[in-house]
């Protein structure tokens, strides 16, 4: 039933998405678009809204693995330094090799982004008790100081305008040819639902997911690898949304409970949706201009996060 | 299973001392000893959930390292004292994670009949669908055996089970690791603080002390006066009744 709901809620916003812009293109229309209509529908609607599809589901689902890799419901890449250093992974290849390739920033920044969230998986378990908000809070520490790292050399190299626009996420220059990388997300989806339940099990800690003969580092080790590529991939073609991979898993939790064979294509969706709903409104709220989505993501995201924070401390 | 000179160091402090054991197939095994005396961190160590420093560990006549960690997972269970498990899941979810061993998560026909079984042993067959997070400590308890009763090993080790259960859980919860060894032909290893549950249900005791073995032997000659004054320093009273025996330390 639920789920029916979610599909219905992604099926109207993911049509709205396409018809809603500058450019008016109706619904009514859609088999007898002027040129002009048809370059605008397929250049840039459609693939945006692909984009945001994909990216929404990305970002919650990599926020629902981290919080089973790390047992802690306010981890997600943006709190556990992946996306931080993802970004000094760009800034490395911008300073060296100016003309790469997307792919090969990709590449270099899921190498870094990858250590980085290795570096913080063992700062972790340096703790002596996971307390549930310490974690996210080395999390955040940790991320910054790799961010003002970045902040310093890209000062030192004059890139600072460049590298703070890889901080926004922003579909508004999203187009044919150009962020197709992204559908690098989906196979990575797929792999996630495969491992779904030995994720889940990792959820549980290291000594029971270890007694039911579950390889945990290993499985550790894969889950990162697999949040850090697609990670990656997003901050290359879209830029960072802050607080998705925290909002989305939880609510969904909430109401679908942490079996994550059940609930990650429900993640995946509401991300989905959540995100739609977010692009739509920084399309309308001053038209004919554009607000980065990042900036509704953050203000509705941070919102709920709070009232997530309360309610969990009532409990 | 076999146990040889196998010790543990946190620091410089010795845990585990050098303890030689051989653990009897088929039987119930209690291990007791005082606070500290470091039978939770053997029991880990048996089970490869913490490594030792000194010493080896075979099971059915290999090193515990040597196994394959999904294999041993078929051989041997163990259940902690504290189970941080956060994770809002129902009671069949978490029972089912049990059969994770056998089928990699792919439920079976085999696997819903076992959890089916577990659920009911435990009597949490009507409850399965509750989260764990709302459960009381007892039935939080009960369905954690459950999951370790589906994971259907030949050893079971458990780190004192009987914490947050009433005196009803506890003794029913004996008797089914009683049942377990009995009719499954079940080797079951047992922390227990309660002496008088091991006096009661254990076929042979291990008598833990600073580390070192104190005595391992059957019940009756470990639930004498002189070896339990010795083991816990205190004055304990041993008597009989109905040809099973009771200590008294409460005063």
């Amino acid at each position: 039933m639920r789920k029916t709901i979610l599909l219905i809620t992604l099926l109207i916003l993911t049509i709205s998405s396409i018809f809603v812009g500058v450019q008016s293109i109706s619904i009514m229309d859609v088999f007898d678009l002027d040129s002009n209509q048809s370059l605008i529908l397929w250049s840039t609607r459609v693939p945006r809204t692909i984009s945001l599809i994909i990216a929404g589901a990305t970002a919650s689902v990599c926020g629902l693995i981290m919080q089973h890799l790390t047992q802690n419901k306010f981890v997600s890449p943006t709190t556990a330094g992946t996306m931080d250093s993802a970004r000094l992974g760009i800034l490395v290849v911008m300073i060296f090799f100016p003309n790469a390739s997307n792919i090969n920033r990709s590449l270099i920044a899921f190498i870094f982004s990858f250590l980085g969230s290795l570096l913080f998986i063992q700062l972790i378990n340096l703790l002596p008790h996971k307390n549930q908000v310490m974690v996210p809070l080395i999390g955040l520490m940790f991320g910054n100081i790799i961010g003002s790292v970045v902040t310093f050399f890209a000062y030192q190299f004059q890139l600072i305008q460049n590298m703070s626009s890889w901080l926004q996420g922003n579909f508004a220059t999203v187009s044919r040819n150009g962020y197709e990388l992204i559908y690098v997300s989906v196979p990575l989806l797929l792999i996630a639902y495969v491992y779904a339940y030995q994720f889940t099990l990792v959820g549980m800690g290291r000594d029971m997911a270890s007694s039911l003969g579950l390889n945990y580092r290993l499985i550790q080790l894969f889950g990162l690898g697999i949040v850090a590529i697609a990670s990656s991939v997003m901050l290359v073609t879209i830029g960072n949304l802050p607080f998705l991979g925290i909002v989305i898993p939880n609510l969904v939790s909430l109401y679908m409970g942490d079996q994550m064979k059940q609930t990650l294509w429900v993640t995946a969706g509401a991300g989905s949706a959540f995100l739609i709903f977010c692009d739509i409104i920084s399309r309308v709220i001053i038209q004919p201009f554009e607000v980065p989505v990042s900036l509704v993501v953050g203000i509705i995201g941070s919102v709920i996060f709070i009232i997530l924070l309360l309610k969990g401390g009532e409990k | 299973m076999e146990i040889k000179k196998v010790s543990k160091l946190y620091g410089s402090r010795q845990v585990v001392d050098g303890v030689d054991l051989e653990i009897s197939e088929g039987k119930l095994t209690a291990l007791i000893g005082p606070n500290g005396a470091g039978k939770s961190t053997l029991l880990s160590m048996m089970s490869r959930l913490i490594d030792k420093d000194i010493g080896e560990i075979y099971l059915d006549g290999n090193e515990v390292k040597s196994w394959k960690q999904n294999e041993l997972a078929k051989k041997l269970a163990i259940l902690k004292q504290s189970n941080h498990v956060n994770l809002k899941l129902t009671i069949r979810e978490l029972v089912a994670f049990g059969r994770f061993p056998h089928s990699k998560g792919r439920v079976t026909q085999k696997d819903s009949e076992m959890i089916d079984e577990a659920l009911s042993h435990f009597g949490l067959t009507d409850i399965q669908d509750q989260l764990i997070d709302s459960l009381s400590g007892g039935q939080l308890q009960r369905a954690y055996i459950a999951m370790i009763f589906a994971q259907d090993t030949d050893y079971i080790l458990l780190d004192e089970p009987l914490n947050n259960l009433d005196m009803n859980y506890a003794v029913q919860m004996m008797k089914i690791l009683k049942d377990l060894v009995v009719y499954h032909g079940k080797t079951v290893i047992i922390v227990l603080h309660d002496i008088n549950f091991a006096a009661s249900y254990a076929d042979e005791i291990i008598a833990m002390k600073d580390g070192k073995l104190f005595l391992h032997d059957d019940t009756e000659e470990v639930i004498k006066k002189e070896v339990l004054d010795r083991l816990y320093d205190m004055n304990i009273k041993v008597c009989e009744m109905e040809g099973k025996r009771f200590c008294l330390y409460f005063n």
